[in-house]
């Protein structure tokens, strides 16, 4: 199962005196939905630009399924579709004219050519609009022509740059489903996003950049673990006392940290609620409150790169 | 390092995309129209000069080309000043537009190299520039067999053709230029404003400040130098190369482009025409020079471009 369709290894890209990715490596198995995650500025586009063979390699190498993006751009090109950060279309011409010239530089015929352009605009629900010019079109509406674009060259690869920034959540919504449905048919999608608690939702593994560095990979869970510690944080808000020595004695609470107030923080393995609650009640103490805080992208992230200036010796791992 | 694949795969498929941009453009329309008003004004003025003043001309009809009646200058004044702004018209937002539109990264994934892309769009600016310009060839000489009787020689018409050619060449220069400048600069509005300033600086003020600068800077005080040294430094200029190559084509009692020694005249019928092949030797050089700055100007664009970063 697990072939490899994208090798990264030790992909540096330097300008002048500035590296701006710094010898990343990772790879992304067949059929799997990849996450490249960091602020903007972290070195996700210059990665992706560096597998499209967009922007020259300065060190390391990068294979796309199996091929050289630097010396084989156009193999890859043409088996990768590619929709980037805010994606523009000529306003001029209708959407289908659009999608014509990509299919005429794929060296479709023309029959193929109308049936494929026919086809990938109503999989994103553009099949009505396929005439009207693009100058009409809503940012979402670019995002999904954009798709369709990448439907039409079949590609075996799909890579989004920011594919849901600026959308509102109705059609971010609608976007992931065209991008799980991609994956549906087979289609491996590397996306990048700064968006998070969206991204989760379609994500097999993630890579957290910073600064030109892969700071961490893998699926959501397991970065929790890592970052977060145990993963999960219940929260205790009770009045009267004793109880604390029994909440750290629940089984999986690692840690409880007072936060004053009457609130506790415990982190924990697991949802550890309703042992919590009992041992609270067991000391004759009031539950005032008590509420998990499960491990999203979102608490990864901003713990991560809250903690990242001095990161280095606290979390090496 | 050695990349798969021609450099010019996909290269049919922009230049149609693009030939069909600038045709269907409603600049392309507008700069049409203009050339076409133009050309019809300057012809019926030389008409009418020519009607007053010639009697008997072995090449009554190349000066149509040439001739000229207060205050209309003549069609081919107008032409070399008209092909410029054609050309900076179309060229001016070649890949800045791209940019701009943020269509570039996106075109740019698709199987084609960077190659096809930029000489695609030379190729389809230079194609539409042809086709405006055979247009207005053969309008002028259709009015002109109409309204002034006489048709033209084999000679003449040769001439006239050569200097078409010729005149696809000059507007070759300013599409280069244009495209250069759309590659770098990222506003459409500064390329646009670059290149016509420099076209202006070119056109008006470079053959009169060329000779004085030179004069001014050279060290020798030989009047022949001086001369001929002027009259190199106003070439740099397309517009220069541009005047004498027509006026060797048009004008065939033409004997020399620079000064004329007295050795040269021995033997020699003023004002006699020369063979045709001796009017394209006499321009040959203009003609030369006008090629190599239009490829010069592209391989500047064009390694730029190979460089420059996609994203917007």
């Amino acid at each position: 199962m697990s072939e490899n369709v994208i090798e990264v290894q030790g992909l540096t890209k330097r300008y002048g005196s500035t590296t701006v990715v710094k010898g990343i490596s990772f790879s992304v198995a067949r059929g799997e939905i990849f996450g490249l995650l960091g602020p903007n500025g972290a070195g996700k586009t210059t990665t992706i630009l560096m597998m499209l063979g967009l922007c020259d390699v300065s060190a390391g190498q990068a294979r796309v399924l199996n091929y050289d993006p630097v010396r084989q751009p156009l193999a890859v090109k043409r088996r990768v579709g590619y929709l980037p950060d805010a994606v523009g279309f000529y306003d001029n011409l209708t959407a289908a004219d659009n999608l014509r010239y990509t299919a005429r530089l794929m060296g479709y015929e023309l029959e193929e050519r109308e049936q494929r352009i026919k086809d990938s605009l109503a999989h994103v629900g553009l099949g009505e609009n396929a005439d009207r010019y693009v100058d009409t079109f809503s940012r979402g509406m670019r995002q999904r022509l954009g798709l369709a674009e990448i439907l039409l060259k079949d590609a075996q690869i799909a890579i989004l740059d920011e594919p849901t920034s600026g959308l509102d959540p109705q059609v971010t919504q609608e976007l992931l489903d065209i991008i799980r449905g991609l994956k549906n048919k087979g289609v491996t999608v590397l996306l990048s996003s700064h968006l998070l608690d969206r991204v989760q939702s379609v994500c097999d593994r993630v890579a957290l950049f910073q600064e030109g560095n892969i700071a961490l990979i893998g699926t959501v869970g397991d970065l929790g673990r890592q970052v977060l510690g145990g993963g999960y944080h219940v929260e205790v808000e009770a009045e009267g006392q004793g109880f604390v020595d029994r909440l750290k004695a629940v089984p999986g609470v690692s840690a409880v940290e007072a936060l004053g107030g009457n609130r506790w923080r415990l982190t924990s393995d697991r949802d550890v609620r309703p042992e919590a609650a009992a041992a609270v009640v067991a000391e004759k103490g009031r539950l005032l409150r008590l509420s998990v805080e499960e491990p999203s992208l979102e608490a990864i992230y901003t713990r991560y790169f809250q903690l990242s200036p001095h990161h280095g010796d606290r979390h090496a791992a | 390092m050695q990349r798969e694949g021609s450099a010019l795969h996909g290269l049919g498929v922009v230049v149609l995309k693009e030939l069909s941009d600038h045709l269907n453009s409603a600049r392309m329309r507008v700069l049409e129209w203009l050339v076409v008003l133009i050309a019809v004004v300057a012809l019926y003025f030389a008409i009418q000069q020519v009607k007053d003043t010639t009697a008997e001309d072995p090449f009554l009809f190349l000066r149509l080309f040439t001739t000229s009646r207060e205050p209309v200058p003549s069609f081919v004044t107008m032409l070399s000043l008209l092909i410029p702004l054609v050309a900076i018209g179309l060229g001016f937002d070649a890949v800045n537009g791209e940019h701009n539109r943020r269509t570039l990264s996106r075109i740019l994934a698709q199987p084609i190299y960077r190659d096809a892309l930029l000489f695609g769009k030379f190729i389809a600016g230079l194609f539409t520039l042809s086709i405006s310009l055979v247009g207005l060839w053969i309008l002028m000489i259709g009015l002109g067999l109409v309204m002034i009787g006489v048709p033209p020689g084999a000679e003449e018409m040769a001439r006239a053709f050569i200097f078409l050619l010729v005149a696809i060449v000059y507007s070759g220069v300013w599409l280069a230029l244009a495209i250069l400048f759309s590659i770098i600069f990222r506003s459409a509005a500064t390329a646009a404003l670059v290149t016509l300033g420099l076209w202006f600086f070119m056109t008006f003020i470079w053959p009169g400040l060329s000779s004085a600068l030179f004069v001014a800077i050279s060290p020798s005080t030989d009047e022949e130098t001086l001369i001929l040294g002027a009259q190199y430094a106003a070439r740099v200029s397309p517009m220069t190369l541009f005047t004498e190559a027509y006026l060797a084509l048009l004008n065939p009692s033409t004997r020399s482009l620079g000064p004329i020694y007295l050795s040269q005249l021995q033997g020699a019928v003023v004002g006699a025409p020369l063979p045709l092949s001796e009017s394209v030797m006499i321009a040959w050089p203009q003609i030369v020079g006008l090629v190599a700055t239009t490829i010069i100007l592209f391989v500047i664009g064009y390694v730029v471009f190979q460089r420059q970063e996609v994203r917007a």
